[in-house]
Parts: C-alpha cells; sequence; structure tokens
C-alpha cells in the first residue's frame, strides 16, 4: 500500500498545500482545559510528509536548537513508518511530544524550511508531535542503552526541561544522576507556567517516568541554595563530582505603581502556579484556593500573557489584555495571539496602566490607564510608547501580571564564587557552559534570563557532553571565560 | 529508620495546639533560627509556611508547633504519631538577625511565635547577650513551653489577658517595663501582625532595633511567585525570599493584615468542607 505513493517532482510537491491540523472551535474550548489542536490522522500526517523535497542542504534543521535529522524523519512518516520516525527523533531529541506542541515553530525549524519560501513551510512541528502521540499510544518507547558505569556521579538542580535532559544526556552516559527539585514535582514550567490545554500532564510525567526507569534518581522539595550549598554537593558529604544547574528564571517582574499590591491581583507565576501545579480550579477538592473575579485585566502581550488570558477565560471571566504598544509590538507568537483572540479575549493596545484603585477591603476595583501613541525607535527597534495625556479607567476585580520575570538569586545568593551579569544572569563559558565555579555548569533559562523549552534542552546537551568530558578527561580543567548566551 | 516526613513525636500544648516533631533530615541539617518551611498534609493540599522552633541534626528531625487556623492547619494537627506529612520543603526565609549587644535582647512571641523564637533566643545568649523573653496569651494555659523559655532566656515574662499568670495585659505592657528599667537594644516579635505592630509602635520613639517576622500568605517560598509581597520602606519586598524577618520600623502592617484576607471567603469554604468530611 505505501509503496502506490505517486513519485512527485519538487515543483508538484511545492504545489500541495500545507496541511494544517484540525483545531476544536473556540466556543468549543474556552469550556475547559483541553487541548485545542486535535492531532493529525496518520493519512494527514503521511500527506504533509510528502510535501518535503528531502533537500541535500536541509535548511530546517539550522532553525532547530538541538538540530534532528528533520527529513529523515519526515521520509519515514511519508512511508508511514512512524516507529522509524520517532526513533529517527529521539537520537537528538529527548523530548518530542512535548516540543513538538510548544515549540514557536514558525520561529525555528519552519522559519527556515525551503517550501516556506514559495508556500507554506512544512508542518515539522505538527508532524514531530504526531510520531511522539504515536509512540505513546501504541507503546513504542524503549528504554535506550545506558554505557557501562563510570563511577561518576552528577547532581542536575532543577527539573525543567533543561534540568530533564541533562539528567538524561548524562544518565546515558553511564553516570549516577540525581535530579534535586524544589517542588513536589517534576516538569518545571512546563506543569506550572505552560497550559493544560496547549500541554497535558501525562505527557510530562510519561517522559519524567522514563527517566527513572533509567535510573535518574529524583530528590523533591529540595532548594539548592537553601537545603545545600553547591560546595556541599561536591565536598565528601555528598561527593557529587560535577553539578548542572538549571534553575529557570524565577522572580516576578512587577511595575512598581501605586496599589500594585492590592488583593486580587497576582503575578503570572502565582496565578498559574495555583491552577496548573496546585490545581486551583478544582477548589475545593484541591485546598489551594484561587480568587478570581468576573473581569480579569491581563497586563503585557507575550505569550505568558496570552496563556494567562486563556485560562483566565476558562475558568469563566470576561478578559482584558492591556498593552502599552500596539499589536504589531506585542510580543506573543501570532498563533497565540490568534488563538487568544478567536477566544474572545479583549485587547486594549496602547494603554499603560498607571494605576489600580481598590475598595475599603483592599480589593483592587479599577486599572487606570495612560493611553499611548507610538513614537521613536526604541533600543530593541520597537516604536517607543508615549503617553498622549489622555487617561481612561476599567473596572476590574482580578489583575494578572505578566511582565517576565528575574533571574532567582538564590544559588548566586548562596555561591558568591558564581558569577552572574547585573541581572542576575549566570555566565558561563560559551562553548562549554561551566560557570566561574570549577565543575559547575548551567543551562536554560537561569543564563539566558528567559527564552525556550527547547533552547534549553539544547544548552543542556552541550552541558551534559562539557561534563562527561570534564569527568572522564584526566587534563580536565576549569574552562570558564565570562560570557552571555545570547537568549534566541 | 523513619519515613521521610513521619511524625515521631506529638504533644498538645494548648487547645488546637500541636508540637510535632518529624523526620525530614534534608530540612534539619540545614535550618537555623528564624527559617521556616512549607508543608503538605495531603496529595491534594495547600502549601503553608510554618516556623521553626527547634531541631535534632543528629536525629535529622525538626520541630513545629501548628496551630489550627483553618483547613489545612487543621487537617495538620489530626495526624498522630506515624503518619506522614506529604511534603516538607525547607529551610526557606533568612537567619534571623543576631549580633554581640551592648543592651539586651527582648525576644516577643505571640501564640506559635512563642516556639518560633527559641532557637534566637539561644544563638543571642550563646553570643553573650543578655536575652529577655516576653510571651503573651489569653490565659496561663495558652501560655507555651515556658519550661524551656526559662532554660534559653535569662528571665522570662508572662503576659495574660485575663491576668492568669504574670502581668495582666498584652506583651507590650510587658516590653514597656523592660524598657523603663533597662537598656534595650534588640527587639525581635513573633506572632500575630497587631502585636508585631504595637511592638513596633512602642520601640520606634527609642530607635530600638526592631525585627518581626511576616506571616504573609505563600506559595512557593522561594521568591518564585509574589504571593508573599509586602511593603517595607516603601518597596515591595517578598516575605519569603528577602525576610521573614523586616524592621518593623518600616513594614507596612495595615497592607499586610489587608492581603491576609485575601482568601476570607475561600478559607470558608474549604473549612466546611472538612468539617462536612468530619461529622
Ligand atoms: C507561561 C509560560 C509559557 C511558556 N510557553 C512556552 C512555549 O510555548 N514554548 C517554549 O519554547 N517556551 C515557553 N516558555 C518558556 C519555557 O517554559 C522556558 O524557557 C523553559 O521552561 C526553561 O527551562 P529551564 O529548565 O531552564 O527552567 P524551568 O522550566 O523554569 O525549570 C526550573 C526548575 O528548577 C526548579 N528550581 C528553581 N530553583 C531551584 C533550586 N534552588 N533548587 C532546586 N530546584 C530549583 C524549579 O522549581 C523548576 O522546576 C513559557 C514560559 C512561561 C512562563
Ligand atoms: C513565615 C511564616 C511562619 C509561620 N509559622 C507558623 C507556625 O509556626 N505555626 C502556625 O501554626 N502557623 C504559622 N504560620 C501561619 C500559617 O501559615 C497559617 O496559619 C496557615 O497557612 C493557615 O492555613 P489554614 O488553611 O489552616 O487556614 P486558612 O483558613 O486557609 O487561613 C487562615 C489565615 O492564615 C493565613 N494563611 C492562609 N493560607 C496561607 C498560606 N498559604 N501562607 C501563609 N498564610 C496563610 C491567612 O492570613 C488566613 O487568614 C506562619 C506563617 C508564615 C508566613
Ligand atoms: S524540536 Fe522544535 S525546533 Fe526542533 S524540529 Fe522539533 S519543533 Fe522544530
Ligand atoms: S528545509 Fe523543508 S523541504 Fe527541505 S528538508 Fe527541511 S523540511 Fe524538508
Ligand atoms: S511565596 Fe512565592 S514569592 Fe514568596
Amino acid at each position: 500500500m505505501k509503496d502506490q505513493k505517486p513519485k512527485l517532482k519538487p515543483k508538484e510537491k511545492m504545489k500541495i498545500q500545507r496541511t494544517e491540523m484540525p483545531e476544536r472551535t473556540a466556543e468549543e474550548r474556552v469550556l475547559g482545559f483541553g487541548e485545542v489542536p486535535l492531532g493529525f490522522s496518520e493519512d494527514l500526517a503521511e500527506i504533509e510528509a510528502l510535501r518535503c523535497l528531502d533537500c541535500k542542504d536541509p535548511k530546517c534543521m539550522v532553525g532547530c536548537p538541538v538540530g534532528i535529522d528533520i527529513p529523515a524523519f519526515l521520509k519515514k512518516v511519508e512511508d508511514g513508518d512512524f516507529a522509524g520516525a520517532i526513533a529517527k527523533i529521539r537520537e537528538t531529541n529527548f523530548l518530542p511530544a512535548i516540543c513538538g506542541r510548544v515549540c514557536p515553530q514558525d520561529q525555528q525549524c519552519e522559519l527556515t524550511c525551503i517550501v516556506g519560501k514559495k508556500n507554506k513551510p512544512l508542518s515539522i512541528g505538527n508532524l514531530e508531535r504526531f510520531v511522539a502521540d504515536y509512540e505513546r499510544e501504541h507503546g513504542l518507547r524503549v528504554t535506550p542503552e545506558i554505557e557501562a558505569p563510570t563511577g561518576f556521579s552528577v547532581a542536575v538542580v532543577g527539573s525543567g526541561p533543561a534540568g530533564l535532559t541533562a539528567a538524561y544526556e548524562l544518565r546515558k552516559r553511564g553516570h549516577e544522576v540525581t535530579v534535586y527539585e524544589a517542588f513536589h514535582r517534576a516538569g518545571g514550567v512546563l506543569v506550572y507556567g505552560i497550559p493544560r490545554f496547549r500541554l497535558p500532564l501525562d505527557i510530562i510525567d510519561e517522559d519524567v517516568k522514563a527517566l527513572e526507569e533509567m535510573g535518574v534518581n529524583f530528590e523533591f522539595n529540595t532548594i539548592i541554595g537553601k537545603s545545600m550549598t553547591l560546595d556541599e554537593m561536591l565536598s565528601k558529604e555528598f561527593g557529587f563530582d560535577a553539578i548542572f544547574i538549571g534553575t529557570g528564571a524565577g522572580l516576578p517582574k512587577m511595575l512598581n505603581i501605586k496599589g500594585e499590591n492590592l488583593n486580587g491581583i497576582y503575578s503570572a507565576n502565582e496565578y498559574l502556579t495555583r491552577i496548573y501545579l496546585m490545581g486551583a480550579d478544582r477548589f475545593p477538592d484541591n485546598v489551594t484556593p484561587l480568587n478570581q473575579g468576573k473581569k480579569v485585566g491581563v497586563i503585557g502581550a507575550g505569550n505568558t500573557a496570552m496563556d494567562v488570558a486563556r485560562t483566565a477565560k476558562r475558568l469563566g471571566a470576561e478578559v482584558t489584555v492591556y498593552y502599552r504598544r500596539s499589536k504589531e509590538e506585542a510580543p506573543a507568537r501570532t498563533e497565540e495571539l490568534r488563538h487568544a483572540m478567536e477566544e474572545f479575549i479583549n485587547f486594549k493596545f496602547l494603554s499603560n496602566p498607571v494605576e489600580f484603585v481598590g475598595d475599603e477591603d483592599y480589593f483592587v476595583k479599577k486599572i487606570v490607564c495612560d493611553e499611548m501613541k507610538l513614537g521613536e525607535p526604541d533600543d530593541s527597534g520597537r516604536r517607543r510608547p508615549t503617553p498622549t495625556g489622555k487617561q481612561f479607567v476599567d473596572e476590574v476585580d482580578t489583575v494578572i501580571f505578566s511582565l517576565g520575570c528575574n533571574v532567582n538569586p538564590l544559588i548566586p545568593d548562596s555561591t558568591p564564587e558564581i558569577v552572574t551579569n547585573k541581572w542576575g544572569v549566570v555566565l558561563v563559558n560559551e562553548e562549554t557552559l561551566e560557570t566561574s565555579k570549577k565543575g559547575v555548569f548551567a543551562g536554560g533559562d537561569i543564563i539566558t534570563g528567559g527564552a525556550k523549552v527547547i533552547t534549553a534542552m539544547g544548552q543542556a546537551k552541550i552541558a551534559a557532553r562539557s561534563i562527561h568530558h570534564y569527568l572522564t578527561e584526566k587534563t580536565a580543567k576549569h574552562t570558564y571565560f565570562a560570557k552571555e548566551v545570547e537568549s534566541v | 529508620m523513619p519515613k521521610l516526613f513521619e511524625i515521631l513525636t506529638r504533644e498538645e500544648l494548648a487547645p488546637k495546639t500541636i508540637m510535632f516533631n518529624i523526620f525530614a533530615p534534608t530540612v534539619a541539617r540545614a535550618i537555623q533560627g528564624g527559617q521556616f518551611i512549607i508543608l503538605r498534609v495531603s496529595a491534594n493540599g495547600e502549601r503553608i509556611p510554618i516556623s521553626i522552633s527547634g531541631w535534632n541534626r543528629n536525629e535529622g528531625s525538626i520541630r513545629i508547633i501548628i496551630m489550627a487556623a483553618g483547613r489545612t492547619s487543621a487537617e495538620a494537627i489530626m495526624l498522630k504519631v506515624g503518619d506522614c506529612f506529604q511534603d516538607i520543603v525547607g529551610p526557606l526565609g533568612k537567619r534571623s538577625h543576631v549580633e554581640e549587644l551592648d543592651g539586651t535582647a527582648v525576644l516577643i512571641g505571640g501564640g506559635y511565635g512563642t516556639g518560633a523564637i527559641i532557637p534566637t533566643a539561644r544563638d543571642l545568649k550563646a553570643l553573650g547577650n543578655k536575652v529577655i523573653g516576653i510571651v503573651g496569651a489569653r490565659n496561663k494555659d495558652l501560655l507555651l513551653l515556658q519550661d524551656e523559655m526559662n532554660e534559653v532566656c535569662d528571665e522570662v515574662i508572662p503576659t495574660t489577658n485575663d491576668g492568669s499568670m504574670g502581668i495582666e495585659g498584652f506583651v507590650t505592657h510587658g516590653l514597656a517595663k523592660v524598657i523603663e528599667r533597662e537598656k534595650v537594644s534588640y527587639v525581635l516579635a513573633v506572632g500575630p501582625v497587631p502585636m508585631m505592630k504595637a511592638v513596633s509602635e512602642m520601640t520606634r520613639p527609642n530607635g530600638i532595633q526592631t525585627w518581626v517576622s511576616l506571616n504573609a500568605i505563600m506559595v512557593d517560598g522561594t521568591g518564585m511567585c509574589g504571593a508573599c509581597r509586602c511593603t517595607v520602606g516603601g518597596k515591595t519586598q517578598f516575605a519569603c525570599f528577602h525576610g521573614p524577618d523586616f524592621n518593623g520600623h518600616e513594614v507596612n502592617f495595615e497592607e499586610l493584615q489587608a492581603r491576609q484576607k485575601m482568601f476570607q471567603v475561600q478559607e470558608k469554604i474549604a473549612l466546611e468542607q472538612l468539617n462536612e468530611v468530619l461529622v
């Protein structure tokens, strides 16, 4: 059956329309936390993969921070060999079901795909997601081979995508690996940031289980820098030979305006953590409360703001996003903005909150905004918003700040040897990702100040390779020279 | 060896006030006076912060005092010896400030705060300071840990609202007496917000170094969420991360007290649900 497919010339392939993944309607999806895209059928996946030109010099791979052999996996999908396709992906990517869902493909592999020059690019992310789901649904996952024990043991701090990837790469090379996590479960922002309608929990749990099956130890409820310091971990007491730090970015940014500590005002981190880590949407069966009113204001227009707004909508609120620049400057991905707009979320662009007004019980009731206009471009190349002099006042009973995060200084504070820049971003050797402290490496948001899942994973892979080298080469020396890793 | 987070001992200090020793070796090896933990009672439970009143590093155990205030603390005090807490994470927050002083140190505890000041009283005394403890309660049956307070302080002044023991009135009455008679250079107060506020007002005119431990509502306890934000010296601070101890003369107590009521409606629902299960 498979070999009955027509042989198409590149020109013909270029003409086939991209297969879009079916989605739930907006009306249906705001009723719950089910995933928005519904997945490809086998047929749709094969048809979409057929569009790949199997380039000699595949530009798509340049856009993928972990360098998946995209044409090879697409060829297998085209042939209906889904098991082969996932095996190909797993050579380089440990979290395909996650990346297929949350990678901003339009800025990565799909941005550089050659077909995109004339037509829409290959649907690489969706196909990756399809084969990863196929593997899970058909129970095809195999525990990877672990090399002979090396006798070295490595501590991984944090269980976000960076930590999980580092653990995988290090364990595969035969090292003992212990992951320390501050919370009671693994996943980092994958769990307590990214909403369930974009990434279901069981997918993350499967990947964590796979690590446990490989013999990775998980120690939860442990805060490095508080429960123990890096020096103690490297001493005889704990006996680690090297450490990978993947603690992410943490400290939420506030606006420092009047009234921002009123009741009913949350940071995105608090709001999302209450819901997605603690399950406050099922209060009181889950005991963690959330006090969300009928009118929710979201401040900011990045991806996190879209996640917050869409979550608030699903919990029954009328949601308005306030952003001080215009739609064109909004940092959120086009797809995220589209999803939010489809889901009946209001947007007030060129609106800069300057004050919150509360009632006698200290609960927020009003948001005061400056109306803005766009002036000259600033350092970031975006046009700088300036007040027009006019203001408006809206009624709100819940406000959620989504202005990004600063890096959490817990570890550098407890280990002054770890050098950071003035924003707290940990500085590393660009090539090895070793920090200023010998034997301590870092990757993920802690060295970028905030980037993407796949960037964190790519860095974790590099760091794991360096750690392996550091441990196994007797001549290994400290390679640090300060360098900030650009957040790409 | 005990199981992780297993309750080793349980003692009722006063009605609805239970002291637990718990096996939590990671916390026990590093904890210091003034720091706290966050615990969950069950897998669907809330994270609540609780101060540390003691530890045994060899045994790997920590000692906490829980006063039932609502749903989660009520569930916690129902646990028995041999039961386990779901999670305990810590130590969190910074150690209470200690130094060699040229005057007396006065440590003031109300409610669970009496347990919380014990480690710091011991630390201050070890540095050679004169340490006076003032503990307040409604009546003498609610005064906690008197023997131990007597052991770690040079003098203990109990105050009770009904005069059933010590000075009749509030801890501030005890504090006024001490300030009147000797040079006080350090005050640490841990307890209900009105108490910490009254203490800070009393020491302000004399410019006495005054620390208060802010019991803001918390989620993660590591500086990640901002739930615990308080205004200190006009600036937003995270109680879990920059504190919990702050300069009492700079704290906006009105805001703290208002913020503690953020989930009042939900707290009532949660407690009612528990009571329904218990009936
Ligand atoms: C709401 C939201 C939506 C996002 N959506 C996307 C998306 O769609 N696509 C995408 O690519 N990226 C997205 N991102 C960004 C992405 O999630 C991050 O770039 C990525 O998770 C970084 O991974 P990490 O492993 O470095 O850190 P994190 O995922 O932040 O994990 C760090 C882990 O370390 C733990 N930890 C912290 N300090 C300590 C300590 N001292 N001791 C022990 N453990 C500690 C934390 O509890 C956490 O589990 C989103 C981010 C947010 C907030
Ligand atoms: C640093 C710190 C140390 C503390 N030490 C102790 C202690 O040693 N012993 C003790 O009994 N209590 C202590 N508390 C207070 C304790 O955390 C609250 O009593 C507990 O959270 C109440 O939860 P609940 O579900 O039983 O009651 P609820 O009915 O939910 O709340 C009762 C009151 O407790 C406060 N509260 C509720 N949820 C939280 C939360 N997640 N975090 C903080 N406060 C909350 C609110 O102000 C609320 O009005 C401490 C609090 C802090 C911040
Ligand atoms: S991991 Fe991300 S960037 Fe790489 S191929 Fe998959 S979707 Fe594209
Ligand atoms: S660039 Fe596009 S067409 Fe070329 S190999 Fe990659 S996915 Fe296929
Ligand atoms: S409790 Fe989350 S920042 Fe303090």
